[in-house]
């Protein structure tokens, strides 16, 4: 292995991991900004210039807070499950494709961390992970309602990964690769898998706020209810970790969904594009564009958050089982019945 | 039997049809609804640069009046400390000595006069109380602090400026 491709892919993953990071910085600001639009206010306008630093005056403040731990917690769980949390968020970006191959000072760059060919399993396997800080952090607080909030959140993840796993499956039989790189070059131009697959894109969307706890499918920690679900007994920033780890999330899961469905760096007329601008600012352009996408979907998140109440929990099961489990098998069926007839004629 | 007035409504609980049971339709009626308040003027009021217009009514800090000679009304009768129900007033009497008949109005006044604005629920009783119309509270909104001795307001932040003051 040469020191320049070490140096290159050290570099790349510097980028990419402080970009998300900062990403899921100003979703913080951006979630209460939008949430404020919706509600006809202004939000957090003090900080800076239209409140733009206020997410560092947040996490200075969670920095600077009393760190309590319960004396009946179990210590080494109770901060493992916050660094368990944060760190399945942040592994999630790594197979994530940003653009097509970039050449810059003579060399090809790939615009991805690793380009492993079983890249979706990978990120199902990161997404399952997370609910377990969640449930660690909850189980080790030693608080009924930190323990309701866990249960909720280990059994809603389990019950929404099947329908999320199903709905690919009906992708893969299109794309007949589990590899992100490639699923994303198939998308070239405006061949996007969400107009061969609407129901499945719709299936996977609901999925994915499940999976991140969003609202309409924020049980684990619903104020309202269990005080603050898994994380009632955390503060300074072990809360800031958790709360920080669902913005994470949600910033990979939009990644996800825009590489799998939206077409990922793709747009119409980028071969065009690419000839005018070359080979350096093109993929740096198509990386542009699936940040675009990204931000879109994160707006989509926010916005569903401040418009649909929370699912009552049976409801939630309910619709898991008993919707969207046979819709993801029904929509498997008949894909595979309209590839079968599609190769025979 | 005849019914008291006429709002009472019967509920028709019929059972949800296909598209109200998919919720779907339902979102996206609510999801317009939110974005079309993203662009609507906002309510908020920047509050320390611009304020609320109150009520005539509004009843906000207390002030200690003067008359029209710039003398001080109050003669610490004590009966506002007397009608307050959060006994939010304390006050200290003195006669009014020779030479202070500019500061002044009557034969005794309040050396101290206290009010405990963490007490204070802006009744208004101590106004009503009031035989000299020495007190109103016709100030803005008291302010926030971080003390609790801080809240409690003597003669300093009470009494008004005088109208032709060289202060």
């Amino acid at each position: 292995m040469e020191i320049a491709f070490v140096l290159e892919k050290f570099v790349f993953i510097t980028v990419i991991f402080a970009l998300s990071l900062v990403v899921a910085m100003y979703s913080t600001l951006a979630e209460r900004k939008i949430a404020a639009f919706l509600q006809d206010r202004v939000g957090p306008n003090r900080a800076g210039p239209g409140g733009m630093f206020q997410p560092l005056a947040d996490g200075v403040k969670m920095f600077l807070k009393e760190e309590i731990i319960p004396t009946q917690s179990s210590k080494f769980l109770f901060i493992a499950g916050p660094s368990l949390a944060i760190l399945t968020a942040c592994i999630g970006s790594a197979v994530i494709p940003w653009g097509q191959d970039m050449v810059l000072f003579g060399r090809t760059i790939a615009l991805q961390a690793t380009d492993i060919n079983v890249g979706i399993l990978y990120i199902f396997g990161v997404v399952s992970l997370g609910v377990y800080g969640v449930m660690i952090g909850g189980w080790a607080s030693n608080n009924k309602f930190s323990l309701m909030g866990a249960i909720r959140a280990a059994s809603q993840n389990i019950s929404y990964e099947i329908p999320m796993g199903l709905s690919i499956i009906a992708l893969l039989l299109l794309t007949n690769s589990l590899s992100l790189k490639d699923i994303a070059e198939q998308q070239h131009g405006f061949n996007w898998n969400v107009f061969y697959q609407p129901v499945g894109f719709l299936i996977f969307l609901i999925c994915s706020f499940a999976e991140t706890n969003r609202t309409p499918f924020d049980l684990p920690e619903c104020e309202t209810e269990l005080v603050g679900g898994y994380h009632t007994e955390y503060s300074s920033m072990k809360l800031g970790f958790y709360l920080f780890a669902e913005y994470i999330n949600m910033f990979v899961s939009s990644a996800v969904m825009a590489t799998l469905y939206f077409g990922g760096y793709n747009y119409p007329g980028m071969d065009f594009v690419n000839s005018l601008i070359g080979p350096t600012w093109g993929p740096l352009l198509g990386m542009g564009v699936l940040f675009l996408k990204i931000f879109a979907f994160i707006f989509f998140f926010m916005w569903v958050r401040w418009t649909i109440p929370r699912f009552r929990y049976d409801q939630l099961m309910n619709l898991g089982w008993k919707v969207l489990i046979p819709l993801a098998i029904a929509n498997i069926v008949l894909t595979g019945v309209v590839i079968a007839l599609v190769n025979k004629f | 039997m005849e019914a008291l007035s006429n709002r009472k409504k019967v509920l028709e609980q019929k059972p949800m049809n296909f598209w109200e049971r998919i919720y779907l339709p339902a979102i996206f009626q609510g999801m317009a609804i939110t974005f079309r308040h993203m662009f609507k003027k906002k309510e908020t009021i920047y509050y320390p640069e611009v304020q609320r217009e109150f009520s005539e009514n509004w009843r906000g800090m207390h002030s200690l009046k003067r008359d029209e000679d710039g003398r001080e009304r109050c003669t610490a009768c004590g009966l506002c400390a007397l009608s307050c129900p959060a006994e939010a007033i304390t006050m200290v009497a003195a006669e009014r000595k020779k030479g202070e008949e500019a500061l002044y109005r009557e034969e005794k006044y309040a050396a101290v006069y206290e009010i405990n604005m963490l007490r204070c629920i802006f009744c208004g009783l101590c106004e009503e109380a009031c035989p000299k119309e020495a007190i109103y509270l016709d100030g803005p909104i008291v302010p926030s602090d971080y003390l609790r001795k801080d809240f409690i307001y003597g003669k300093d932040k009470l009494v008004e400026q005088p109208f032709n003051s060289k202060v």
